[in-house]
C-alpha cells in the first residue's frame, strides 16, 4: 500500500540499505541500540508521561477517560538545510495569513480584485461579522499558528492545514523533547540538535508585545475552558512555563468594557488573554447564549481595544478548507511572489468540474469536510471499504459544497519502533510560528505526528497516531 | 492569585490531609480490632464503630443497612465511591483540584497527588488483612511524597494556602478523634482502666503517630491525661489543638503580609490562639473536655468559613 512507494526520510528511496547522505550518525545510532534497550526506553517514557498526567481525553468516550498519547523513541531528523527552507516558507505562508484576515475584516480588497470570490469569505461561518472593522494591535490577528505539513520527497513538502485558531500540541513538542533528553542522552552527542525550550518564553514576548498600546507591564492571562478539556495539560504547561495565571471564564469579569480577573487581593486589570476557547464559547453576550465557559462582555472590551485577544476572533476564516484551496493564490496576492511552500493539489466539491473528476476518482482521493477538523468525517479511498466510498458519493452529491478531495499523498515515513520492531510509518509535522510586535518568530521544531498502525495515513491521536520528537540540526555536521 | 486556584490549594491541603488521617486511622483500628478480638465481639464491633464516628461516617454507614464488620467497614472508609470522605474520595478530589491549579503547584508536588490517585483508582477491593495493610502502607507513602513535595515548594502564596488546608483540617482530625474516645480520656488521679483502655490510647497516639513523641515529652508510662495534654495543649506536637491554632495565625500573617492586607479570618484565627495562653488540661478537664472538644470544632467551621469570605473563594 502507501509504504512501499513512500519516500523515508532516513533511507530515502534505498529500502533500508543506505541511509541518507548526513543522516549516517541516526543510522549508526539505531543499528547499534539493541531493540530491548529501545523498548526499555519507550516504556519509561511512556510512564513518565502518565505521572506527570499528560493525557488527553478522546471525544465521545467518558470524560473521565484519559489516556496518553504514544510516545515514539526514534527522534526524527531535519537537516539545518531542510529547515531552513521550510521556515522561509512558513514565516511567508503566516504573514499572508494575517494580512490575508488583516484585509478581510477591514478594505477588502482582496476580493474587490476577484482573487477570493465574496461569498467564499463573507457567507463562511467562520467569517466574525463583530470583528470586522477593528483593526488589533499591529495588525496581527494569527499570533500562533501550527502549520501541518507533510513530505512526499527531499524537497517536497506541502502544506496540509493550516491551523490559525486555537492550534494545540506544542507542550508535546515541549515533553517529548524532555523524554529524549532524559532517556537518550547520548544522541545530543552524535547531533548538534538545536534547543527549542525557549518556546515559553517567545510565547511571553510576543503575548507581552500585542498589549494595547501604553501599556507598560501588560498582565497576560490563559483563558482555558477548564480542567475537563481535552488539551488542559497543554494550557497548565504553557501558562505554568510562561509564569502567567491559568484562568477560566468564571476567574474574568467586564466592567466599563475592561476585563479585570478574581483574586484573592481583589479584582486585576487584564491586558492580554491568550485564549484556548473557540469563538463561539467566548462572550456569551454575542456568540453562544448557552455557553458557561466564555465572559459576558468580553467582545465589546476587545472591539474597544482595552484587551487583546489572542488569537483574534474571527481567524478561523483563514484555516477554513475551503479559504485553504485558494491559500497559493493568497500568498501570490501579498507576499507579490510565488508561495514558497505548496498546497495539496485540492478540488472543490463547490465547483461542478472538480466534482465531477472527484466522483470518478473517489477510491485514489481524501475527502474531507470543509469545516470537519480531528480526522473525523473523512474518506481515505485507498483504503476506505467499499460501503464507505458509497456513503461518501452520496453524500458527495447531497451537499458538494460542504467537501473538499485531495489526492492520497505518498507521505514519508519515518524508522518507529513497534512490537513487529523497527518499521517505517508515516508521519506528518507541526511547526509553531509566532507573529508579534517584533515580527514571525519560529522555534526549530515541531510536533511529529505518526500513524502507527501499518500503512495508515490518519496520524490524529483520537484515530491511534503517536508522536515522536523532531530534532532540527543546527551547524555542527548538517549534511542535508 | 485567582481567588478560585486559593480555592483549589486550600482543598488539595484539606483533602490530602484527610486522606492520610483516615489512612492512619485504618491502620490503627485494625490493630486494635485484632487486640480486642481476644475479648470477645462486642468490642471488636465497638472498636469499628468507633472508627466510623471519628470520621462522621457513622450515620452514613448505617444507611446502607450493611453488617459492620471489619471488612466492610474499611472498604467503606477506603475504596467507597458512595462515601464522599473515603481515602478514595479525597485523593480523587485532591486530584481534581491539582489538576485545576497545576500551574499554582509544582511538577513534584502534582506527581506525588497523581501518583496517589493512580495507586488508589485501580483498585476494586482491599483483599485479606495483609493485602488491606500493604495497600495502606502504600497510601501512607504516597500522602507522605505528598508532604516532602510541598515541604520542598517555594515559600508563597501557593504553598500558604495548601498549609492553611491541611492545618484546619488537621485540627479537625484531632478534635474527632479526641472526641470520640473523650469518656476514656480521664483526668489526673482517675482510676486507670485495664489493658483495653491502655490500647485505645495507645490508638489514638498511633492514629496522629505520636507514640514517639509522647515517650520523649513525658517520659513515663501511658497516662490518658497526659493523651489529652499532648494533643491539645502541646506546641511541640504539630497536631495538637494548641499547634493548629498557632500554625493558622502564623499563615494568616504570611499571606496577610503578603497582601497587605488583614480580615476577619485573622482577627478569629488571634483570638482562637489566644484561647490557649495559660490553660492547663486540669481545667479543660475541670469545664467538660466533651464541651471544649465540640467548641472547636464548630469554631473551626467558623473559621473555615471566614477564610473562604476573605479570600473570595466562590
Amino acid at each position: 500500500m502507501a509504504t512501499r512507494n513512500a519516500f523515508d526520510e532516513l533511507w530515502g528511496r534505498s529500502e533500508g540499505k543506505e541511509a541518507r547522505p548526513g543522516f549516517e550518525a541516526l543510522e549508526k545510532w539505531l543499528s547499534e541500540t539493541a531493540g530491548t534497550e529501545l523498548d526499555r526506553r519507550q516504556q519509561a517514557a511512556e510512564s513518565a508521561f502518565r505521572s506527570l498526567g499528560i493525557t488527553f481525553s478522546v471525544y465521545g468516550e467518558d470524560e473521565a477517560a484519559e489516556r496518553i498519547i504514544p510516545f515514539d523513541i526514534i527522534p526524527r531528523v531535519f537537516s539545518q538545510s531542510e529547515w531552513t527552507a521550510l521556515s522561509a516558507g512558513l514565516e511567508q505562508r503566516v504573514q499572508a495569513i494575517n494580512a490575508f484576515i488583516d484585509d478581510v475584516y477591514g478594505d477588502r480588497k482582496i476580493i474587490a480584485d476577484g482573487v477570493v470570490p465574496a461569498e467564499i469569505v463573507l457567507a463562511n461561518s467562520q467569517y466574525c461579522l463583530q470583528a470586522a472593522g477593528f483593526r488589533p494591535p499591529h495588525g496581527i490577528y494569527a499570533h500562533i499558528c501550527g502549520i501541518d505539513l507533510v513530505r512526499t520527497g527531499p524537497d517536497e513538502f506541502y502544506v496540509l492545514e493550516d491551523n490559525a485558531r486555537t492550534p494545540s500540541g506544542v507542550s508535546y513538542m515541549l515533553e517529548n523533547r524532555e523524554a529524549m533528553l532524559r532517556l537518550c542522552p547520548e544522541l545530543f552527542d552524535l547531533l548538534p540538535v538545536q534547543p527549542i525550550d525557549t518556546y515559553p518564553d517567545q510565547l511571553r514576548e510576543m503575548l507581552f508585545s500585542v498589549a494595547p498600546s501604553a501599556i507598560r507591564d501588560p498582565v497576560c492571562v490563559l483563558l482555558t475552558p477548564g480542567h475537563f478539556n481535552s488539551a488542559f495539560y497543554e494550557h497548565s504547561f504553557l501558562a505554568d512555563n510562561m509564569g502567567i495565571e491559568l484562568v477560566e471564564g468564571s476567574d474574568l469579569e467586564v466592567d466599563d468594557d475592561i476585563v479585570w480577573m478574581r483574586t484573592t487581593d481583589g479584582p486585576v486589570r487584564v491586558d492580554v488573554i491568550y485564549r484556548r476557547v473557540d469563538d463561539a464559547f467566548l462572550d456569551p453576550l454575542l456568540f453562544n447564549p448557552e455557553s458557561m465557559l466564555g465572559v459576558p462582555g468580553l467582545m465589546a472590551a476587545y472591539l474597544k481595544g482595552n484587551v487583546t485577544i489572542v488569537n483574534a476572533p474571527g481567524t478561523g476564516i483563514a484555516d477554513d478548507k475551503a479559504i485553504y484551496s485558494y491559500m497559493p493564490e493568497i500568498v501570490r496576492y501579498y507576499a507579490g511572489e510565488d508561495p514558497k511552500l505548496p498546497n495539496v493539489e485540492t478540488w472543490r466539491c463547490r465547483e461542478p468540474q472538480a466534482l465531477s473528476y472527484v466522483l470518478e476518482h473517489l477510491g485514489e482521493m481524501v475527502v474531507k469536510l470543509v469545516d470537519g477538523s480531528g480526522g473525523y468525517g473523512m474518506l481515505v479511498g485507498p483504503t476506505a471499504s467499499r460501503s464507505e466510498i458509497r456513503r461518501f458519493r452520496e453524500a458527495l452529491k447531497a451537499e458538494p459544497h460542504r467537501y473538499i478531495a485531495q489526492p492520497t499523498l505518498a507521505l514519508s515515513t519515518v524508522p518507529t519502533l513497534t512490537d513487529k520492531g523497527i518499521v517505517p510509518r508515516h508521519v506528518d509535522f507541526r511547526p509553531f510560528v509566532l507573529s508579534g510586535g517584533n515580527g514571525v518568530t519560529i522555534v526549530p521544531g515541531g510536533l511529529t505526528r505518526v500513524a502507527l498502525r501499518k500503512g495508515s495515513l490518519v496520524v490524529n491521536s483520537s484515530q491511534g497516531g503517536g508522536t515522536k520528537d523532531s530534532f532540527i540540526l543546527g551547524p555542527r555536521g548538517d549534511g542535508g | 492569585m485567582l481567588s478560585r486556584t486559593a480555592s483549589n490549594l486550600y482543598w488539595i491541603g484539606r483533602f490530602m490531609e484527610r486522606a492520610e488521617f483516615t489512612t492512619r486511622l485504618l491502620e490503627a483500628t485494625i490493630r486494635l480490632s485484632a487486640l480486642t478480638r481476644a475479648s470477645g465481639n462486642a468490642s471488636e464491633h465497638s472498636v469499628w464503630q468507633g472508627a466510623l464516628a471519628v470520621v462522621g461516617a457513622a450515620e452514613s454507614f448505617a444507611e446502607k443497612h450493611e453488617a459492620l464488620t471489619p471488612s466492610a467497614v474499611n472498604r467503606y472508609l477506603a475504596l467507597a465511591e458512595e462515601n464522599r470522605n473515603s481515602v478514595r474520595s479525597c485523593i480523587f478530589a485532591a486530584r481534581d483540584n491539582a489538576r485545576a491549579a497545576r500551574a499554582a503547584i509544582t511538577r513534584e508536588a502534582w506527581e506525588a497527588i497523581n501518583r496517589a490517585y493512580l495507586d488508589i483508582r485501580s483498585r476494586s477491593g482491599l483483599g485479606g488483612i495483609q493485602a488491606t495493610m500493604a495497600f495502606l502502607e502504600t497510601l501512607t507513602a504516597d500522602t507522605r511524597g505528598f508532604e516532602g513535595a510541598l515541604s520542598r515548594m517555594l515559600r508563597s502564596e501557593a504553598y500558604w494556602f495548601m498549609q492553611l488546608g491541611s492545618v484546619i483540617e488537621r485540627g479537625d482530625n484531632t478534635a474527632r478523634l479526641l472526641d470520640v474516645k473523650y469518656y476514656l480520656l480521664l483526668p489526673e488521679g482517675e482510676h486507670v482502666g485495664g489493658t483495653l483502655d491502655r490500647e485505645q490510647w495507645t490508638t489514638i497516639l498511633h492514629t496522629v503517630s505520636a507514640r514517639n513523641a509522647y515517650r520523649l515529652l513525658y517520659r513515663e508510662a501511658l497516662k490518658p491525661w497526659l493523651v489529652a495534654d499532648l494533643l491539645i495543649l502541646r506546641r511541640e506536637m504539630p497536631r495538637s489543638l494548641a499547634a493548629c491554632a498557632r500554625e493558622t495565625v502564623e499563615l494568616m500573617t504570611e499571606l496577610s503580609s503578603n497582601s497587605g492586607r488583614q480580615g476577619e479570618a485573622d482577627r478569629m484565627a488571634r483570638k482562637r490562639l489566644s484561647q490557649f495562653d495559660g490553660l492547663e488540661i486540669n481545667r479543660i478537664f475541670q469545664s467538660g473536655l466533651h464541651e471544649f472538644l465540640r467548641r472547636f470544632i464548630s469554631e473551626n467551621v467558623a473559621q473555615d468559613q471566614t477564610i473562604a469570605q476573605q479570600f473570595r473563594f466562590s
